[in-house]
């Protein structure tokens, strides 16, 4: 569960958030859907205390990214924009490397990454080196080592970029596992037919602003279009940016 | 700590699966160094000897207006070439390197007891006549001498009249201490060890990181930022210093391959001198891994690292190059300047010398100040997020 409310972030003169406050329920999908450079990553970045907010208020199962960092972060499964591997390392070891960061216990930690093996399909290369892996099979481990300590609130910051249709389907597939979970998945992405397939509720960010915020139909109803599409277009007031 | 560990751990694990960290920390300072050194000894002994060895072949100019020098000249196992026509010339043209000429008027000045003139033709900038010449001028005055002494005696008077300064070197340098010329270049080799045996892992660790896009969701677990740089940074001490120890190593097992003969010198190091080096220099490789990652660390490339890095290279040269033109006796305030105090520390252990208790501590407490003033900056460099994010 995450509350976001009046949210500030600025970078010298540029003003990347201004103002952003939304919810993201347990048992939910919230997509933050917005064109390049609307202020989703910065946003993502403070929710997983990377960045401190100038202004604003986060709440994450109560607690405060700005305070209770080290707290916040045991809670929280990130697959960041940069989702970087060792290259050097099996994608069993980078895993482990994350398993061990969290403190887990040994025995724990094996079983967790034989779990996530399973449910990401990733028996044909677990003990491979990840040098020369697929876009597809760079995100399963990305995601694995995310949430190798079984976190509450998993943040995706654009999952499905550079993946291949058969990816994008596995990735679906594993964030909506997660909903009936019960856990609670925020996601950013600029691709319509990601929030429109997955979400549950959707939050249009853009130029730092939450333009519009709430379930697919409750959108199309206030914008009066029938496509989320133009909906979308509609309340940003531009279609700058845009990549359907 | 379970942090700055468990970065520790897998910084080694993914280094020494890293042939270019081998290379950099393992082969290049602990072999390339001492081959270069022994290779450099080798060269000179043996050009030096062989020069030494030779027999003397000398074209001599006028033989005939002074035969008994010439006799005296075989004798001593010179070989007289016969007169070129221009003798000058073939020293110009160095197909000669030295070249002896008999004036006309030897034979006269000679019986008039006046200085009877010889003259040795030679290119003193030619550095590879130095031995020929210097062997022509000392039978000359070895000649010299003894005809002069016969004339004494052929007067009359002692000869001891005319020798009324007898110098007598009295040589209290050790075998060790003269052993230091041959190693003057320890210290030199193993200050910029210290520096290059950490590099690779220090702009891997960072800049690489970054570049790489494993930065941001390293930064995303659980451990504090300061133990996670940390963790780096104790990797980069650590190939550092198993960089210096396998140099001192390899030096310790090929000094008995060196030509001591020619030295007459022992050159071994001793387990004990070999522990204390590593206790000096150990300081050194925290600063230097410090600094090193301080820097690698605003890098946003492994490439824009390196180019930091052929700056830093030239630190550690800088004592060795002052105190190889420029001999310094070290001196107690000299132990608070790091760099300069391990070279000279260095310098007397391998002398032999009995060093203070005082100097090590001063040593090595100043360069851990400073070093660990450098790595508590360096570990919380990454609380600024700007630094992270850089470059993505």
């Amino acid at each position: 569960m995450i509350k976001v409310t009046n949210l500030h972030k600025s970078f010298g003169k540029v003003q990347a958030v201004r103002g952003i406050s939304f919810e993201a329920r347990d048992g939910e999908i919230t997509g933050l859907l917005g064109p390049n450079g609307a202020g989703k990553t910065t946003t993502l970045r403070m929710l997983y205390s990377l960045l401190p907010p100038d202004a604003g208020e986060i709440r994450i199962d109560g607690l405060d990214p700005t305070r209770d960092a080290m707290e916040i972060k045991r809670t929280l499964g990130v697959v960041p924009d940069s989702r970087g591997l060792y290259t050097r390392l099996t994608a069993r070891e980078n895993i482990r490397y994350y398993g061990d960061l969290h403190g887990l216990d040994k025995a724990l930690l094996e079983s967790r990454i034989e779990e996530l093996t399973r449910t990401l399909d990733m028996a044909d290369f677990i003990d491979r080196r990840t040098e020369g892996f697929s876009q597809g099979q760079r995100v399963k481990v990305a995601i694995a080592r995310a949430m190798v300590h079984g976190p509450q609130t998993v943040l995706l910051d654009e999952p499905s970029n550079g993946l291949d249709v058969m990816g994008t389907r596995a990735l679906r597939h594993y964030i909506r596992s997660l909903k009936s979970g019960g856990h609670s998945v925020v996601l950013s992405t600029h691709i319509m037919q990601e929030v429109a397939a997955l979400c549950d509720r959707i939050v249009i960010i853009a130029r730092g602003e939450v333009a519009a915020d709430g379930t697919k139909d409750e959108l199309l109803e206030r914008s009066g279009c029938d496509s989320l599409e133009d909906a979308f277009v509609k309340l940003i007031g531009s279609d700058e940016g845009l990549l359907a | 700590m379970r942090g700055l560990i468990t970065v520790l751990r897998k910084e080694v694990k993914e280094n020494i699966r890293d042939r270019r960290a081998l290379f950099n920390s393992l082969l290049l300072g602990p072999v390339l160094f001492p081959v270069m050194f022994i290779a450099l000894v080798w060269f000179t002994n043996s050009a030096e000897e062989e020069r030494a060895e030779k027999t003397l072949e000398v074209p001599v100019v006028g033989a005939e207006n002074a035969p008994s020098l010439v006799r005296f000249l075989e004798q001593q196992g010179m070989v007289i070439e016969a007169a070129p026509k221009d003798p000058e010339a073939l020293v110009r043209s160095q197909e000669e390197l030295v070249i002896i000429r008999i004036p006309a008027e030897f034979g006269e000045k000679w019986n008039k007891g006046e200085p009877a003139p010889v003259e040795v033709i030679t290119d003193p900038s030619r550095r590879e006549s130095e031995v020929a010449v210097r062997r022509v001028k000392s039978l000359l005055t070895v000649y010299g001498q003894q005809m002069g002494v016969l004339r004494l005696h052929l007067r009359g008077i002692a000869p001891q009249i005319a020798t009324p300064i007898m110098i007598r070197d009295v040589d209290l340098s050790t075998a060790k201490s003269r052993a230091i010329l041959a190693m003057i270049f320890l210290p030199y080799i193993l200050m910029i060890t210290a520096f290059t045996g950490g590099m690779h892992l220090a702009m891997d660790t960072t800049a690489g990181e970054k570049e790489r896009k494993s930065l941001e969701p390293l930064l995303i677990n659980p451990v504090p930022r300061w133990q996670v740089m940390s963790g780096k940074l104790a990797t980069t001490m650590l190939f550092a210093m198993a960089s210096l120890a396998l140099t001192l190593l390899s030096f310790k097992l090929t000094m008995p391959l060196m030509p001591i003969g020619t030295f007459g010198v022992d050159l071994s190091i001793t387990t004990r001198s070999m522990v204390l080096i590593l206790l000096v220099i150990a300081p050194v490789a925290i600063l230097a891994a410090s600094l090193l990652t301080l820097l690698a660390a605003f890098a946003k490339s492994y490439r824009e690292a390196q180019s930091y890095m052929g700056l830093v290279v030239i630190i550690p040269l800088i004592p060795s190059i002052i105190f190889m033109s420029n001999p310094i006796r070290p001196e107690t305030w000299m132990m608070s300047i790091p760099l300069f105090s391990q070279n000279l520390l260095i310098g007397e252990i391998i002398r032999g010398d009995a060093v203070s208790l005082a100097w090590y501590a001063l040593s090595i407490a100043s360069t851990l100040i400073i070093g660990l003033t450098l790595a508590v900056i360096a570990a919380n460099l990454y609380n600024k997020p700007h630094l992270i994010f850089s470059g993505s």
